[in-house]
């Protein structure tokens, strides 16, 4: 399945996951203390070095995950030229930018597994309180894996209405792809059952 | 248990799905995304608890880098941007369409569930997209309302066809709506 990973190799990306996400969270944090538009200049300018040191590949995908930005920033901007606030307008519209790019940033240079391998680790306690946290190490692959296989299904359910009908399928098709996704639902949960149910705490020590 | 962790994995899929294939875009001249009609169906077919918990392993998926929202978009920085309380307020909305489905008892059930969808999907998910657009705008939240309520006949549209889906449903899988056919309760409203 596609993701937000780079193809472009950086340094970032052997970097341990847990380091880029809190780094990430005190930047955040540290930018929304401040007002000084001198501050957001900068860290703008240097998280934008930052996205042009891979190359030009990795600076145009960075770019692309920062243009739906730009209709707030637009709206931001015209607001606080009608309040006669500028400074404000120009503060709050770097600040955004800075954060969306870095964050941008950490997920374009950390792979899933590493992902999940923190998120696992920030779980820790909860499962010691005793939420079943442990079940999301069976959803989420199973949700990984039937995303693809839901959206091949409705192309194909697509393609069938447009064999029979001149107009375009719309909603109608959303009733047959739930249909079959309970069924498949009720599938998975059978062979789920026949293998022992959901993976438990112990076995997964062993798979990682 | 593996059942709903079945229905919970499949319908995140399903929410996803959605997102992905263009042919489902509700065309009426602008393009609608049928995504928080996912979420909206979560919460009414599969009730609160598990409707929640699916859509919040869908956010979840997209936080951890998964470009599974509208667009392709996904990853941290979605929680940076002023649809943050959007995405954030899908579970929550969810849940609330589960709850008023378990605990207002309106026959027939298509009509429930369209009803939740409107409490869920729209007010109580248009109040927390708000709030997110005033925190990570800054801008006071008066102003920001007007300009998201563009998106409420679009999202009418998204709960009315909930509700056909769920009737639909309820004819075709009476088994699935575990609180379709389930004995009222106590503290139940009965309309």
């Amino acid at each position: 399945m596609i993701s937000l990973i780079s193809p472009v190799r950086t340094r970032a990306h052997g970097w341990p996951a847990g380091a880029k996400l809190a780094a990430l969270c005190v930047v955040s944090t540290a930018l929304f203390l401040t007002g000084n538009p001198w501050v957001h200049a900068g860290a703008l300018a240097a998280v934008l070095v930052g996205y042009a040191l891979p190359g030009r590949e990795f600076l145009r995908a960075g770019l692309r995950g920062l243009r739906l930005l730009l209709p707030f920033v637009v709206i931001v901007l015209l607001w606080h030229l009608v309040t006669r606030d500028l400074a404000t307008g120009v503060v709050i519209c770097l600040r955004m930018a800075t954060v969306v790019a870095l964050a941008n940033l950490v997920t374009m240079t950390t792979r899933l597994d590493q992902m999940i391998e923190v998120l696992r680790s920030l779980t820790a306690p909860l499962r010691r309180i005793g939420l079943p946290v442990h079940l999301l190490d069976t959803a989420i692959p199973l949700m990984i894996r039937f995303t693809p296989v839901l959206v091949t299904r409705a192309q194909a359910l697509a393609l069938a209405w447009r064999a029979r009908a001149i107009r375009r399928p719309g909603w109608r098709l959303i009733l047959p792809l739930t249909l079959q996704a309970l069924d498949d639902a009720d599938h998975v949960a059978e062979a789920l059952r026949a293998r022992g149910g959901p993976l438990c705490p112990e076995q997964n020590s062993h798979l990682t | 248990m593996e059942r709903n962790i079945a229905h919970i994995a499949l319908f995140a899929a399903l929410i996803a799905a959605l997102g992905l294939v263009p042919p489902i875009a509700l065309g009426f001249g602008v393009p609608i995304s049928a995504q928080p009609l996912g979420v909206m169906l979560a919460g009414a077919v599969l009730g609160a608890r598990r409707g929640a918990a699916a859509v919040g392993l869908f956010v979840l998926l997209v936080a951890l880098g998964l470009p599974l929202l509208v667009g392709g978009r996904g990853g941290l920085g979605v929680f940076a941007t002023p649809t943050a309380g959007f995405v954030l307020g899908f579970p929550v909305a969810a849940f609330v369409t589960g709850l008023f489905v378990e605990h207002v008892r309106i026959r027939p059930a298509g009509l429930a569930a369209g009803l939740g969808s409107v409490l869920g999907g729209i007010v109580v998910l248009y109040a927390m997209g708000i709030v997110g657009i005033a925190i990570n705008a800054d801008k006071a939240s008066a102003e920001s309302a007007v300009l998201v309520l563009v998106f409420v006949p679009g999202d009418l549209l998204k709960a009315a066809i909930t509700g056909m889906l769920v009737q639909a449903i309820a004819r075709t899988r009476p088994q699935t709506l575990a609180w379709h056919h389930a004995p009222a309760g106590q503290g139940d409203i009965r309309l």
